[in-house]
């Protein structure tokens, strides 16, 4: 049974959802307790499943009115740990909140519920020419809420923008159990722009509009084998210096590429030390032009073997490897550790060797996966679970890697999100004074802290003066576990 | 306690008696201040918070009079001599296609740069201006269809809060989702919630050719309806165009519509384009056309922006022209953003009645330019859905209400 001080909530819930949509028994929570992170757990004091606005409303309104957190869930695949739920709070899951509510093709929009998968908008309207962007890669299970929280990308994000760019409006319900909806064309703040990838600290998206984008005419999907990384990243740099913005640009190491040949047997080519899959979509003639341009730019740095994928079957062929790359490298280690940092282009040779020494000096295998065109490194860190002392230097140099994108001018996540995972590392990216600045917002939003506590920010900070009731020092600044802000 | 142009002086800032084109908005502030680094802005903002000055920060000043009058208005605070680090105003960083610039540098600046073709894709109407008052504003041209808007485009942010508080959000990588993205909030905030010292955009290659195929609709029985099937057509095409424009005279003439295709083999794609013309006299040229990425009307004179789902767009023409027969419009037919130049004598009907119309079609209006004076009962912004939550950021930026007080959107 959840924890004593849940139980009057959990009678208000019953009412307002009824018991099938309320979960109390601690085996079925057990599902809940992780995302896709999977070593931060937390089994969560009451899972509802509404099914409506108003439901996620009068929810947020009892969590309100009973100082009880919640964090909301989408299909629970984030990689920051952005859903882990609390012991002494609700979590709310959208996944009956699944609905394409319309399909606008004149206005290239359409409305749906949070709970939709991410490719399900996709197959809605392929058939009509058109595509939801944004392509995380879960995204089949992935769903459009959850992108929303994280500002999800993905491959093709290079050249097409983030969720926060393919987000037209959002229906939000409030911290404080108000249905608010947010729209990029109404006067005033861009309200929808600070929502976008605020990893649920400002509240619960009940309802989506996305931009659809037009199918491009041409795809051309190529793939390069080079000796080495250092020739495939000069040939990245020689792509995007010749003014060409390819659809996606991703780069495998050989460990990387050994990995996947385990896993999917994705036949790269043999003695491959790097390989590069260059996309391009858009005109049919621009794609013919700068495909030519591509192939030449690869052989010119070194490529000993061009594919070239021109159909579905060909490209899924391709993309085989890289998609499966993850999950790939538990065939060559019994466990790893996903990294998810962003360097500017230009160093990504100087971060790649310097990942080389981190991995040689604490004797832990790094595979590198990466968006090449962006600078967003996906290491792999490989370990052996079974070792003593392993699992902490594995940690130790995938927290040396965040270091060194930070050094470089980069970032501690590109699309992963902060978390719980990386809230510490916040401070290293920003300042107190910058920090204190987001939480502004934050008690904009959310003044009594409600919302997805204790994620992105590093330190529990309180918000000053609510308007309205005082109620004395609060029990974490008494404690000394956070400050007044 | 010090006067406060005394202390204003002994931050070492330039500090100067307003004069006559200093007025914000009709509104005269008493002082000018020139900071030259963010930690001057600190420190003139530290002063004003002593002193509860209010304060507007300004670039060029070509946008000054957008907005409601400010409140009040004791310091403007002029971005013109702000750097980076004292002395350079723009970082550039070809190989990353990133540049970092400081607020007060001109937005044309950015267009180009010296023997690297790259380019900053955010069209500026107004063709002067800085980035701080382009970011303000929000204020984009055509090519918004393909690449957004500078909300889309900005990558870092470095603010001062009216405390003086300096504090930077996200970076100089385009991939970063570390943290909450204040740039968003910053642009079309009208200097209501800090000063934008520094900007980090994200750049483009510049397109090796460009080819500007315009229709023209003025043989059209029913223009409206015609407008929005060319504009479905072209905005569908897979050639891809990067901007589809319209141009309503309001004299009689019918309206314009141009596409705008860029990047390599432009030339065959400008064809494919010109083809969805459909038998109406249609022409492609190398150069733009003269009202390409221009605000209709006068300076000086009324200026309101439409807000549209795109395909609503020759339904609130249709809409506006009946309110207003000579009313200018332009803007971007693709985005649903539009410019309305009614003559000034108009705006009191023009507003309400046009206002009512769009909110039917679900698009919204602002007024963006009146003459003071002139504008009388007006309210420019007009509803917004999420007020008492931009009230509520606002609260917690600005408690004291001295950046740019009352300017925006609810006297925000």
């Amino acid at each position: 049974m959840p924890e004593k001080t849940l139980d009057e909530p959990v009678r208000r819930f019953l009412e307002i959802l009824g018991p099938g949509s309320v979960i109390t028994d601690p085996v079925r929570l057990r599902t809940y307790e992780c995302d896709g992170l999977t070593h931060h757990r937390a089994s969560p004091g009451v899972v509802v499943l509404p099914e409506t606005a108003e439901q996620v409303a009068a929810v947020v309104r009892v969590c309100v009115r009973h100082g009880v957190p919640f964090v909301a869930r989408g299909a629970g695949t984030g990689l920051s740990g952005g859903a882990l739920p609390r012991t002494d709070g609700v979590l709310v899951v959208t996944s009956r909140m699944r609905r394409i509510l319309s399909v606008d093709l004149p206005n290239r929009r359409a409305v749906v519920e949070p709970g939709v998968t991410n490719l399900a908008i996709t197959e809605a309207v392929r058939d009509l020419g058109y595509y939801y962007a944004p392509d995380p890669s879960s995204q089949q299970v992935c769903s459009i809420g959850g992108n929303v929280a994280e500002n999800s990308g993905g491959a093709h994000c290079l050249k097409y923008g983030f969720t926060v760019n393919h987000v037209l409006a959002l229906e939000v319900v409030t911290p404080d159990g108000d249905i608010v909806e947010l729209s990029n064309t109404d006067p005033g703040y861009d309200l929808l722009g600070a929502f976008v990838g605020s990893e649920g600290t400002l509240g619960v998206t009940t309802k989506v509009t996305v931009r659809l984008t037009r199918a491009p005419q041409a795809v051309t999907t190529l793939l390069a084998a080079f000796d080495d990384v250092e020739g495939g990243g000069r040939a990245v740099s020689a792509i995007i210096g010749g003014g060409i913005l390819p659809a996606a640009i991703e780069m495998m190491d050989a460990l990387a590429i050994e990995a996947a040949e385990a896993a999917v047997a994705c036949a790269y080519p043999e003695g491959a030390g790097a390989v590069l899959i260059v996309e391009l979509d858009g005109p049919a003639p621009e794609v013919a032009h700068q495909f030519a341009e591509v192939r030449r730019i690869c052989e010119e740095n070194g490529a000993f073997e061009l594919r070239t994928a021109a159909d579905p079957a060909e490209r899924a062929a391709v993309w085989k490897g890289r998609k499966s790359a993850f999950a790939a490298v538990g065939r060559i280690s019994p466990a790893y550790i996903v990294q998810d940092g962003v360097v500017p282009r230009t160093a990504l040779p100087e971060v790649l060797a310097a990942i080389d020494r981190i991995s040689l000096e604490h004797g832990i295998r790094v595979a590198n996966v990466f968006h090449a065109g962006d600078g967003n490194l996906h290491p792999l860190v490989l370990f052996d679970d079974g070792e003593p002392g392993a699992a902490e230097r594995a940690e130790l140099v995938s927290g040396r890697i965040l270091d060194l994108c930070v050094e470089h001018g980069g970032s501690i996540t590109g699309e992963h999100g902060v978390g719980v995972d990386k809230s510490r590392y916040m401070t290293k990216m920003f300042s107190d004074e910058d920090l204190a600045t987001m939480q502004l917002v934050r008690c904009a939003f959310d003044p009594a802290g409600l919302s997805n506590p204790g994620k992105i920010f590093p330190t529990p900070r309180l918000c000053g003066e609510v308007p309205g009731v005082r109620k004395g020092a609060h029990p974490l600044v008494e404690s000394g576990q956070a400050e007044q802000f | 306690m010090t006067a406060p142009f005394e202390a204003l002086r002994g931050t070492g800032v330039t500090v100067r008696p307003a004069e006559p084109g200093d007025a914000v908005a009709g509104v005269m502030p008493r002082w000018v201040a020139l900071p030259r680094t963010t930690a001057e802005v600190s420190a003139l903002m530290r002063v004003s918070a002593g002193h509860d000055l209010a304060v507007v920060p300004a670039g060029d000043g070509t946008k000054l009079a957008w907005g409601n009058p400010p409140e009040r208005c004791d310091l403007l605070l002029r971005t013109g001599r702000l750097t980076l680090d004292g002395e350079t105003t723009v970082e550039h960083s070809p190989g990353d296609l990133v540049v970092r610039v400081c607020a007060g540098l001109p937005l044309g600046a950015l267009a180009s740069f010296p023997g690297i073709a790259q380019e900053l894709a955010l069209d500026n109407p107004l063709g002067a201006g800085t980035v701080g008052g382009t970011l303000a504003t929000g204020v984009a041209g055509p090519r918004r269809f393909r690449y957004g808007t500078a909300r889309d485009l900005l990558i870092g942010v470095t603010v001062v809060l009216a405390d003086g508080t300096a504090a930077t959000s996200g970076g100089r990588v385009v991939k970063n989702v570390a943290g909450y993205d204040l740039g968003k909030l910053l642009c079309g905030s009208y200097g209501t919630l800090g000063v934008v010292t520094e900007a980090v955009f994200r750049l483009h290659p510049s397109p090796p050719e460009r080819r500007w195929i315009t229709v023209g609709l003025g043989r059209e029985p029913d223009p409206f309806t015609a407008l929005d099937g060319l504009v479905a057509d072209l905005t569908a095409s897979q050639a891809e165009p990067c901007a589809v424009e319209v141009d309503w005279p309001g004299d009689g003439d019918g309206p314009l519509v141009t596409a705008l295709v860029e990047g390599t083999a432009a030339g065959e794609r400008a064809t494919a384009v010109r083809e969805l013309a459909r038998g109406r006299p249609a022409w492609t040229g190398n150069g733009a056309p003269g009202w390409w990425n221009t605000l209709p009307g006068d300076p000086g004179g009324a200026l309101c922006e439409l807000r549209l789902p795109p395909a609503e767009v020759g339904r609130a023409l249709r809409a506006v022209t009946a309110c207003e027969p000579s009313v200018r419009i332009r803007g971007s037919a693709a985005s649903g953003v539009l410019w309305a130049a009614p003559p000034p004598e108009a705006l009191p009907a023009f507003v309400p009645a046009v206002r009512d119309r769009l909110g039917v079609l679900g698009g919204h209006l602002v007024v963006l330019a009146a003459p003071y004076g002139r504008d009388e009962g007006i309210d420019r912004w007009g509803p917004s859905g999420a007020l008492p939550l931009m009230r509520r950021v606002k609260e917690r930026f600005d408690p004291d209400r001295r950046m740019s007080p009352g300017r925006f959107v609810g006297g925000i």
